[in-house]
């Protein structure tokens, strides 16, 4: 047997809500998270990616009470990420039942965060989140959930994290996220080859034939998907029927 | 109603660890007093770290000879179930001693640790009942058991190894159960009720 290829529903939470944004802007409603997270969890999804784009504004408080019903209710790991800047928050997120946090814009404000968080609670709950965008030649990393270019280069940045500690990469392509046009498989199988940790492709996902090219010719370990979940236009028990169908290990 | 207790000694997360025995309809504890451990009528021993800093942690409060000398049903969850052994290579350390056997460190030949969903195979034990062969379950761990004449159940990364241990009232298992959807909850149930 070898490790089943992962498929990882990603929630964007806004005031214990789901939401979804087309190129990071315009967000709609797309439920209850307790309830999205059950319903993935027993559809067969393999992990649970929450990411929380108004941590910085929300009392901390607020967002360990979601934490802890979402641990009440799924039976599979799941990461929180968003604002996540110190040992304390990893430490009282993974008391609340998360199994990985999520890092992005703090670890590229300090990256010896990722070392710190690495050596307290072991690298296999560390995921460096990286969202980038192509930029002529380059693909240059942004932060701050896209908004701020850094002067980071995708490739190098990777690296780096792996080195420090990271136990994951997942990495966002902000060019494909949310045109359901598939995923940046190029840049995807460039990181997996870089790095001996666990890549999850992230960004664009439309079809089921996305998710093969992302695990095949991107290299991925885990894909992950937001809206197409949300919106019911892929189901993840068909999706897994589909790449077992292609020869892809699957749970 | 019987006495669950979930030994506590300050490595890793027993929230997850609770919550599932809790979703099943059963009332647990959490303890880090040795008394309690001792007048459980199951124990769950979990662990999530390092072995040799949790040892220090166990024989600090004295619990390395408490769970060794428990005779009723106890299941040690994935460092939980390293510790039962004789030995660790993660930090040179001694464990429990309850299994005579000696957990090594998986090589480099593959991304470590090895973290996701594997299939458990050549199961033998009243814990996989309604467990069917090939069934995946969630295992992060970068250490193993190798394959010995106590392994209840394998899986395969690298080579085979003991994906599940068991000596008299003694269970062990490396993949997380509580993290592990229906398969993982059924097998929590099924050591419930031994």
């Amino acid at each position: 047997m070898v490790l089943a290829k992962r498929i990882i529903p990603c929630l964007d939470v806004k005031a214990g809500r789901t939401v979804k944004g087309v190129n990071f802007e315009n967000l709609r409603d797309a439920g209850d998270i307790v309830e999205l997270a059950g319903r993935y969890s027993e559809e067969g999804a393999d992990e649970l990616v929450f990411l929380d784009i108004t941590a910085s504004f929300d009392h901390r408080g607020t967002r360990l009470e979601w934490v802890e019903r979402v641990a009440r209710q799924v039976r599979i790991p799941f990461t929180v990420g968003g604002g996540i800047s110190s040992e304390r928050d990893v430490e009282a997120l993974l008391k609340k039942g998360a199994d990985k946090v999520s890092v992005n814009s703090s670890v590229l404000k300090d990256p010896g965060l990722i070392d710190r968080l690495a050596a307290a609670f072991g690298k296999q709950c560390v995921v460096v989140a990286v969202d980038a965008r192509r930029d002529g030649e380059e693909w240059r990393v942004y932060s701050h959930g896209g908004r701020v270019a850094t002067d980071r280069e995708l490739f190098s940045w990777v690296k780096e994290a792996e080195e420090r500690g990271a136990g994951e990469i997942l990495f966002t392509s902000m060019d494909h996220d949310g045109t359901h046009q598939g995923f940046a498989c190029e840049a995807t199988g460039r990181v997996a080859d870089l790095v001996n940790i666990p890549v999850i492709a992230s960004g664009g996902a439309g079809c089921p034939d996305d998710f093969y090219e992302a695990l095949t010719r991107g290299k991925a370990d885990a894909v992950l998907a937001a809206g197409v979940f949300h919106f019911g236009q892929i189901r993840i028990p068909e999706l897994k029927c589909f790449l077992k169908g292609k020869g892809i290990v699957v749970r | 109603m019987s006495k669950i207790v979930i030994v506590e000694y300050g490595a890793g997360n027993l929230f997850s660890v609770r919550v599932a025995i809790e979703r099943l309809g059963y009332e647990v504890v959490c303890s880090a007093d040795p008394r309690v451990v001792r007048e459980a009528d199951k124990v769950i021993f979990p662990g999530v770290g390092q072995a040799a800093a949790a040892m220090r942690q166990l024989r600090e409060s004295g619990m390395d000879r408490v769970i060794p000398e428990l005779k009723v049903p106890v299941l040690g969850i994935c460092l939980g179930m390293q510790l039962m052994c004789a030995y660790s290579e993660e930090g040179d350390t001694e464990g429990l001693g309850i299994f005579p056997m000696r957990v090594k460190e998986f090589g480099r030949c593959s991304k470590v640790p090895h973290m996701g969903w594997n299939g458990i195979r050549r199961l033998k034990s009243g814990l996989f009942d309604g467990v069917v062969e090939g069934d995946m379950v969630y295992f992060v761990h970068s250490y193993c058991v190798p394959v010995g004449e106590y392994t209840i159940a394998t899986c395969d990364y690298q080579m085979a190894f003991s994906a599940a241990i068991r000596k008299d009232n003694f269970w062990g298992c490396q993949f997380h159960p509580e993290k592990s959807a229906g398969v993982g909850e059924k097998m929590i149930e099924n050591f419930l009720k031994m």
